[in-house]
């Protein structure tokens, strides 16, 4: 076990949590889903996110160890779980996103560091600083092509990989988990900002989100 | 608008999601305290500028954060080849001075030829 401090940001007290959405859909509201809805917005709050950084070989072995999970080894690989619920990314060469149902980060940050031990890496937790947003929907790929310069087409965007792009004014990663949704993992600061874009971006297709 | 390949994501990426950082392959002086005055000024403050081939360090600022090192013709803004940083380049002035095609009258001729093969663009 390495002697690095951890910090519980989910304590047993009962604190509220608020989603980084919660202003903006007080403020710029939700389109209900209709029967014409083309595109559909949910997003998926307070979940446990981790940045992984360090050799991929150690940090391999320690969340196959952990998790059951490999670590992707080539450049925007993303990996799931049988269930799903539990994702990691390919970031850079040295870093990579680890995303599990939110409450799980602490007791996974420790398991990982002790299975580590002295190893030379570093994790840290960012599950307050991000979100997720799911995109699905037939014309979902269209809000994609109207906001990001990456190419979203399915022959240079296949099911399973994620990058770390341009998108709207601002960066966000993009991913694509199966073949009819895509993920947005969004900043906090920029979550309100990327909402109303969305929306925006949506309004043609008539944009319903989900809550 | 370039399409840049970078090393690390191994694919090319918009020009947007990049910025430079000057001149590449800038050696720290091993041991700052016995340079000369002229010595640590160059490495500070004086950077090349050719007409021709120049090696930069640029960063993938929305991908994956890493530096890396390009190849750029100065005239013709064609990129001739990225690489990782810590490797040395396959084109320099050198190698570009010693090619027969390097002579000819067109330069515009020269790099759209010879980057046919090369990962530093694609058309």
């Amino acid at each position: 076990m390495s002697d690095i401090r951890q910090f519980q940001t989910h304590p047993e007290v009962d604190v509220a949590t608020e989603s980084p959405l919660a202003y903006s859909l007080q403020r710029s509201g939700a389109p209900a889903i209709t029967s014409t809805s083309q595109v559909i917005l949910r997003e998926r709050p307070c979940l446990g996110h981790l940045i992984l950084r360090g050799g991929a070989i150690v940090l391999d072995e320690a969340l196959r160890e952990v998790l059951g999970l490999s670590l992707p080894s080539q450049p925007h690989g993303l990996n799931h779980d049988a269930s799903g619920e539990r994702s990691v990314q390919w970031l850079a060469p040295d870093e990579w996103l680890l995303i599990v149902p939110g409450g799980e980060e602490f007791s996974l940050e420790s398991q990982l560091r002790d299975v580590l031990g002295d190893s030379h890496v570093s994790i840290v937790n960012v599950s307050g600083g991000q979100t997720v947003i799911d995109i699905e929907g037939e014309m979902a790929r269209a809000v994609l092509m109207k906001s990001s310069h990456y190419d979203v087409h399915p022959s240079a965007f296949p099911v399973g990989k994620g990058v770390t792009t341009g998108f709207a004014k601002t960066s966000a990663i993009l991913r694509r988990p199966s073949a009819s949704r895509w993920e947005l993992v969004i900043r906090r600061s920029f979550a309100d900002y990327l909402y109303r874009w969305l929306l925006d971006a949506g309004e043609e297709y008539g944009i319903g989100v989900e809550r | 608008m370039f399409y840049i390949y970078c090393p690390y994501c191994e694919e090319h990426r918009e020009e947007e999601e990049f910025h430079p950082k000057g001149q590449a392959h800038l050696a720290r002086p091993e041991d700052p305290d016995a340079c000369s005055d002229e010595e640590w000024g160059d490495y500070l403050f004086f950077r090349n500028n050719p007409r021709g081939i120049h090696h930069e360090m640029w960063v993938h600022a929305l991908g994956c954060r890493k530096f890396f090192n390009i190849t750029r013709h100065t005239v013709t803004y064609e990129i001739l080849e990225t690489y990782k940083m810590g490797e040395q380049p396959t084109i320099t002035a050198e190698t570009e001075a010693s090619r027969p095609a390097a002579t000819a009258s067109s330069t515009d001729d020269r790099v759209s030829t010879e980057t046919k093969g090369a990962q530093g663009v694609q058309a």
